[in-house]
């Protein structure tokens, strides 16, 4: 028998780190990839898993198949624009999208609090059913635990989901090249003020709506449009700018972006400006940015133009070969900065 | 957006750019005091925009960088013990105490909560009567009214269960303490607009008189500060030191006098300790002996506290416009927004955060003029 020191399981986290998990581990930014990088992916060492896509693909028999899992702890349940449902259903659907994936079958978790209100739930229930109908998507096996008062917030949902790959093309950032180009689907910023104000009470002059959307069937239609796509992303947490830079490091490529080129509603702006947050780096449930061959650009931005909820998409950038790994701004007055990936959720400045 | 967008205005600030190119015949070295100045400048890279001669240094005006040490260990102890809510402007929470951060305590499971005003951490004391509710009043002259209509509020409503944790500052004796320095490089100052919204101008005037430095008060937007340092500049040039208003869609002489009423009524001027400069006289606020039971300090005996800076660390000669970020030794190294040495490392506004997060692809000693 071999002696037990041979069995020391010890932290791969630096003593340095942080000894405890803070909420800045699951706020998409620095944190969150250290603790990918350092814990999960070696514990795992899946070269599917490598990949750090949306989601897994992988082939059985002729079909490829795309298989991703999200979980959902939402605080409000409810918000303007949506509800903890239609964000369960829309972000796997749309995780399986970006892997060029037809959405078809979803498991749902359900993780409920003691004392939560038969009618909250019946609302959730509603809405992830009807989300799942826009979407075209089964919900064919799910799960249900009740835990104690206070160890939960109402309502956490995971799910997660199948999707079948028509497309032949490997969609990730391996397959991106310098001088492609980066296309927006639309508006950004909306969820994540959306949350922030319902969660904080914050009132504006006008209501703003999240922006929570199925992507598939817009993602299918730029698919089927003939063009070459190398990359899709969904902007959820940590945004724009986040999902730049993992793609940028990934691909070891630079990415060059023009901020006057990014589309942000003025009152999502304005609102930024009173918290102190950049747009580039709040989280969307309907948005994603596409990377296409420049000659397939605009026949691209033609296929997103149709179909809800990309009608409003634009190019934002392109891609070069360096400076490696970075990604950075032109500026509204005509300097270039760095998009720096941020160490944790944004916090709301002092003055 | 309206009123915002006119001052990003790509062409409006390269005719400024300009014309400060024009004016410029000498090197001239220009601090901006607030950190939302130097985010600006930083975000929007203004300075590449500027003649070679004109350098800007960094000044002390961001309350994050400034709060002392001891006061974050003694936020740090007040928010680890049960039975209290401490609440916090949000970027306070990642400021390197001794031991920790206030988000560490919060994940061992301190109740700390992030808030946009002080009133509501008096709404949250009356609906936690059990509990005791403590506000981190950290700032300059800009956010004091709140904490002082916080303080006046609690007393109205006999709160008995709330406090305020105060290290506020002033900026007159920090740009003083700057000017009377030996080793002094600034010859002109871009005062913090919002400041003078509050307090006015007139306390600047002799500052300007005795040490014969410009003092503009300046906006935060690009071509507010574009047009700050134009006016700089140009009294340089033509060797005149007054104090002049950029930001007169905001500032008024006098400033807000009923905000300066209340904040006379609650705080008394104290001497301070800045973080990374040392202790000032008289260049801050403290809680007036009338406000003395929402002293958090004295409610939870805490006044003796110290605490050493790291060694390494050289935010004070950044604050004092004496290094740039990038020459300190653990800038982006040792140093980084995830493990911050220093209190500049960590807020939006400090300086090395600001060179950390969009400077590090320039070469550091041709694109930062020193």
């Amino acid at each position: 028998m071999s002696s037990p020191k041979d069995f020391v399981l010890s932290c791969p986290l630096p003593l340095t780190d942080y000894p405890t998990v803070t909420l800045a581990h699951g706020g998409g930014g620095k944190l969150m990839h250290q603790l990918l990088e350092k814990m999960i992916l070696p514990a795992f060492q899946s070269p599917l898993l490598e990949t750090r896509h949306d989601g897994a693909v992988f082939g059985i028999g002729e079909s490829r198949l795309a298989f991703t899992t999200d979980s959902y702890v939402v605080s409000p349940l409810f918000f303007p624009g949506g509800d903890i449902g239609t964000l369960a259903i829309n972000g796997t659907v749309n995780d399986l999208a970006m892997c060029g994936a037809r959405p078809l079958y979803l498991s749902c978790g359900l993780i409920l609090e003691e004392g939560l209100p038969m009618d909250t739930l019946w609302r959730i229930v509603q809405s992830l059913k009807s989300a799942a109908d826009a979407a075209r998507v089964q919900l064919v096996t799910g799960d249900t635990k009740v835990v104690d008062k206070g160890k939960g917030d109402g309502v956490f949902i995971n799910t997660a989901g199948i999707g079948l790959i028509d497309y032949g093309q490997p969609i990730s950032p391996a397959s991106v090249r310098s001088g492609d180009v980066i296309l927006l689907s639309g508006d950004i910023g909306r969820h994540g003020i959306a949350i922030m104000a319902s969660r904080e009470g914050l009132e504006f002059e006008t209501q703003i709506d999240s922006d929570c959307a199925p992507l598939a069937t817009v993602v299918q239609k730029l698919l089927s449009s003939g063009v070459e796509v190398h990359c899709l992303r969904d902007l959820t947490r940590g945004g724009l700018g986040t999902t730049l830079i993992e793609i940028a490091e990934s691909a070891r490529l630079h990415i060059g972006i023009e901020e006057t080129a990014i589309p942000v509603r003025e009152d999502v702006a304005a609102a930024c400006e009173v918290l102190g947050f950049d747009p580039i780096y709040l989280a969307n449930e309907g948005r994603f940015i596409a990377i296409v061959p420049q000659r397939d650009a605009e026949r691209a931005l033609v296929a997103l133009r149709s179909e809800e909820p990309a009608t409003g998409a634009v190019r934002i950038g392109q891609v070069t070969a360096s400076p490696s790994g970075m990604v950075t701004m032109k500026s509204r007055v005509g300097t270039s900065r760095i998009v720096d990936m941020l160490s944790g959720e944004q916090l709301p400045r002092i003055c | 957006m309206k009123f915002v967008s006119e001052y990003r205005d790509a062409a409006a600030c390269a005719g400024y750019a300009k014309s400060i190119a024009r004016l410029t015949t000498r090197p001239w070295t220009i601090m901006e005091i607030c950190g939302g100045q130097t985010h600006s400048i930083v975000k929007f890279g203004l300075d590449e925009l500027l003649p070679p001669q004109i350098t800007l240094v960094h000044g002390p005006g961001c309350p994050v960088c400034v709060t002392p040490l001891e006061l974050i260990d003694k936020a740090v102890a007040i928010a680890s013990r049960p039975n209290v809510i401490f609440c916090s402007f949000g970027d306070m929470l990642r400021v390197p105490g001794s031991e920790c951060d206030l988000f560490s305590v919060k994940a061992r499971g301190g109740d700390i909560r992030i808030l946009y005003s002080p009133l509501d951490a008096l709404r949250i004391a009356q609906e936690n009567p059990s509990k005791q509710v403590v506000f981190f009043a950290v700032g300059f002259e800009t956010t004091a009214p709140a904490h002082a209509m916080a303080a006046f509020q609690a007393r109205q409503l006999g709160l008995k269960n709330f406090s305020l944790l105060v290290s506020h500052v002033l900026v007159p004796p920090a740009m003083e303490a700057i000017l009377s320095s030996p080793s002094c490089r600034v010859q002109g100052f871009l005062a913090a607009g919002h400041v003078c919204a509050v307090m006015g101008f007139e306390e600047y005037l002799p500052l300007a008189a005795t040490y014969r430095v410009p003092i503009i008060v300046t906006g935060f937007e690009p071509l507010d500060i574009l047009q700050g340092i134009a006016m700089c500049v140009a009294q340089l040039e033509q060797g005149r030191h007054e104090v002049e208003n950029q930001y007169t869609r905001t500032v008024q002489t006098q400033g807000n006098l009923p905000a300066q009423e209340l904040m006379k009524d609650v705080f008394r001027v104290v001497d301070r300790k800045w973080r990374g400069v040392g202790s000032i006289p008289a260049s801050g606020l403290g809680l007036r002996p009338e406000f003395a039971e929402f002293d958090a300090e004295l409610r939870f005996d805490l006044t003796a506290y110290t605490a050493e800076e790291h060694s390494v660390c050289i935010s004070g000669l950044i604050m004092q416009g004496l290094k740039k970020p990038h020459e300190c030794p653990a800038f982006a190294t040792a140093c980084t927004p995830e493990k911050p040495l220093g209190a500049p490392m960590v807020s939006s506004e400090g300086a090395c955060a600001a060179y950390f997060r969009y400077r590090r692809h320039h070469a550091p000693a041709s694109a930062m003029k020193v």
